[in-house]
């Protein structure tokens, strides 16, 4: 079970500004170098706060914005594609392996098709199927996987409600058979109620047919609840990744802490102990020197300012780039955040 | 005991829609004491927008409240039937006067061509005898309070020049430079990331106990509840189904509905518990199920009693209410 997927190596995407008249245009960071494995058949959550660059790394992955620097290799066991360099019919092939979740189920459905009408466009546009029949076929199978009644099909999405509408982009995402799947905050613009019920959908479906997820969140606690391995975004750097249960039980670096630590909990009685950061997520156009989280870290130290640091290897593939990680992990207020 | 800051009673409201009259608040009641923090919370669709903004009276032209709804406002010894004024100018006091209201959206809820000073003047000379250099004062003051780093220049600028936390702050600064009795707070960290609400949530909470106003608290994040309210009501498609003290109504839930959105939350501390989601989907406002309009849903419905009969309160020893059939019959939470 430990064959990569997906292993991207110092993975970078930029975009151009808008130059200026002397010297080379200035370029957004988005992704920076971000080294990460996510193994055939995980659940992989990728966390972090607005402008972290999750979504543009999901993205990349799909090869939806192109990669500047690093290669990222796929790798199904049938096929294997180095997704910086694809092109042509290649990256359409790989289109049928890999899809895209979006976040809001009222955005992502044509008001104009029918449900049928959209989970069978992407058979059609690829040219899976041979016949319609054989269209109408797939997409009863993939509706009935994706509990949505069938005689729903011939109805338009403007008659549903947010969870039947996002099990419909779930459905149209898988109906293509692809190996992996990326999820962009699928489940945030949904009501508690209707969440876990697509969470529990989503978590079926990746075991029932051996799914590859990049789930990303800016919600904690339902990552916490549907990965196996979590990764943290500052930035556009990967400042921590570990398998769930660790990160959440031993966080090492101060933002994943402080994360945690933000966390509204459930406990009236527990009001306010938690740990505050300060300030706010610097612009990815002007990000400060050294560290990316520096200005808001109060274990900063002068080397903080200075250099950037690598991921550095806890073993059991936990990985954290701080500086001072080891002599932070001795004090004991770092359990804080933890729940348990 | 005296008479509460503001108390609502039967609370009815309908919009006329070309699909005809659809209930969006009926019989809600609550009151909420000087300094006291009331969350309300609810899913999409439950009413809580709507409520709050019957108490500012600001709800869309083609909205009907039913004649037996009552808003009654006590400031200064004297009594406001808020939902009888008509012209607006009574209606001031509703509007920035004795309640201010913060949105979820910043953005949308300060002009984008209009700078953010300009904006915290204006309401100032609306709402007291001031003058305007006192007027800037005072805004500068208050953005200094809400911790927005060098006020005096912020004070000339735009809200697009704002970071997203800066906005929801100034936004802030905004609604309490009145000096409000009540502050209807609607979703007002939902938009923003988790570090950052956790400064907003503490600066709401320092600015409570400084100010001593009350909040109505609106939000569907019942970790953000646990943290700031004192008392919760949460409401459901419509009416207010269960009512109590924050730590009664999240420790011991009474009506099943309760119970399904805390079974439905991810929990930090519980990783091995696997999420319940309530079954089904939240019907549509056309087509408000009669009797108990969770029944539905409700996983412990009793069946046709449930169909036919509105539940009335059931209230324990603690105070905790309850608009259940079942609490009704077993006299307290299940």
């Amino acid at each position: 079970m430990s064959e990569n997927l997906i292993s991207t190596t110092d993975l970078s995407v930029h975009f151009p500004l808008r130059g200026k008249l002397f010297g080379p245009p200035p370029v957004v960071r988005a992704v920076e170098n971000v080294s990460v494995h996510i193994t055939k058949g995980s659940f992989y959550g990728l966390v972090g706060e607005s402008g972290s660059g999750k979504t543009t790394f999901g993205r990349a992955l799909l090869r939806a914005v192109p990669i500047s620097h690093g290669s990222a290799i796929y790798a199904d066991g049938e096929v294997t594609y180095d997704l910086s360099s694809l092109k042509g019919d290649e990256l359409k092939e790989y289109r049928t392996r890999a899809q895209l979740i979006f976040q809001d189920p009222y955005a992502a459905l044509s008001p104009r098709m029918t449900v049928r009408d959209i989970i069978a466009e992407p058979l059609e546009v690829m040219g899976l199927t041979n016949s319609r029949d054989e269209t109408d076929e797939r997409v009863r199978e993939i509706a009935a996987q994706c509990r949505i009644n069938l005689e729903h099909l011939r109805r338009f999405p403007h008659a549903f409600s947010g969870g039947q509408r996002q099990r419909i982009s779930i459905a149209r995402a898988l109906v293509s058979q692809p190996h992996f799947i990326v999820a962009d905050e699928s489940v945030a613009a949904l009501d508690v109620s209707i969440q876990a019920d697509v969470l529990n959908l989503l978590k079926s479906i990746q075991q029932a047919m051996g799914l590859t997820f990049l789930f990303i969140s800016h919600d904690l606690s339902v990552v916490a609840h549907t990965c196996d391995h979590v990764a943290v975004m500052y930035l556009g750097r990967l400042v921590e990744t570990a398998p769930t249960r660790d990160l959440f039980a031993g966080p090492r670096h101060p933002y994943t802490k402080a994360l945690l630590s933000a966390i509204p909990s459930l406990d009236p009685d527990h009001r306010g102990k938690a740990e505050k950061l300060e300030g706010e997520i610097p612009s990815p156009t002007n990000p400060p020197p050294g560290c990316k989280f520096q200005t808001r870290c109060r274990f900063a130290i002068d080397i903080c300012r200075r250099e950037e640091p690598k991921l550095d290897h806890l073993g059991l593939e936990h990985d954290v780039a701080c500086h001072r990680w080891e002599e932070l992990t001795d004090e004991p207020e770092a359990s804080d955040a933890d729940p348990a | 005991m005296t008479s509460p800051l503001i108390s609502v009673q039967d609370l009815t409201l309908r919009f006329k829609t070309d699909e005809g009259l659809v209930t969006a608040v009926e019989d809600v009641s609550f009151d909420i004491a000087a300094g006291e923090v009331l969350g309300l919370v609810g899913e999409s669709g439950s009413g809580k927008s709507v409520t709050a903004k019957s108490l500012m009276v600001l709800n869309p032209e083609n909205s009907v409240y039913d004649p037996k709804s009552r808003i009654t406002l006590n400031v200064d010894d004297k009594s406001v039937d808020v939902l009888s004024l008509v012209n607006p100018k009574d209606r001031m006091i509703v509007r920035g006067g004795a309640i201010s209201m913060i949105f979820q959206e910043p953005m949308a809820s300060f002009a984008p061509a209009i700078t953010i000073g300009d904006q915290m003047v204006e309401q100032l000379l609306i709402h007291s005898e001031m003058n305007k250099a006192r007027a800037k004062e005072i805004s500068i003051e208050m953005l200094t309070r809400v911790g927005i780093p060098d006020p005096g220049q912020r004070f000339g600028q735009y809200a697009f020049e704002f970071s997203g936390g800066m906005r929801q702050r100034a936004m802030i600064a905004m609604a309490l430079s009145t000096k409000p009795r009540l502050l209807i707070a609607d979703e007002p960290t939902t938009a923003l990331d988790v570090t950052i609400q956790a400064q907003v949530i503490d600066l709401m909470k320092d600015l409570v106990d400084e100010f001593h106003m009350a909040i109505l608290f609106i939000t569907h994040d019942l970790g953000v509840i646990a943290q700031t309210a004192d008392r919760v009501a949460v409401m459901y498609l419509g009416k207010l189904i269960e009512k109590g003290s924050v730590r009664q109504v999240l420790r011991n839930p009474g009506h099943p509905y309760t119970q399904g959105l805390l079974h439905a939350l991810p929990r930090l501390d519980e990783l091995d518990t696997p999420l319940t989601p309530v079954k089904g989907d939240i019907p549509s406002p056309l087509d408000r199920p009669s009797g108990c309009v969770f029944n539905t849903r409700c996983p412990v419905s009793l069946g046709a009693e449930c169909e036919s009969r509105v539940p009335v309160y059931t209230t324990t020893d603690d105070g905790q209410q309850i608009a259940c059939l079942l609490a009704e019959k077993q006299g307290a939470p299940a």
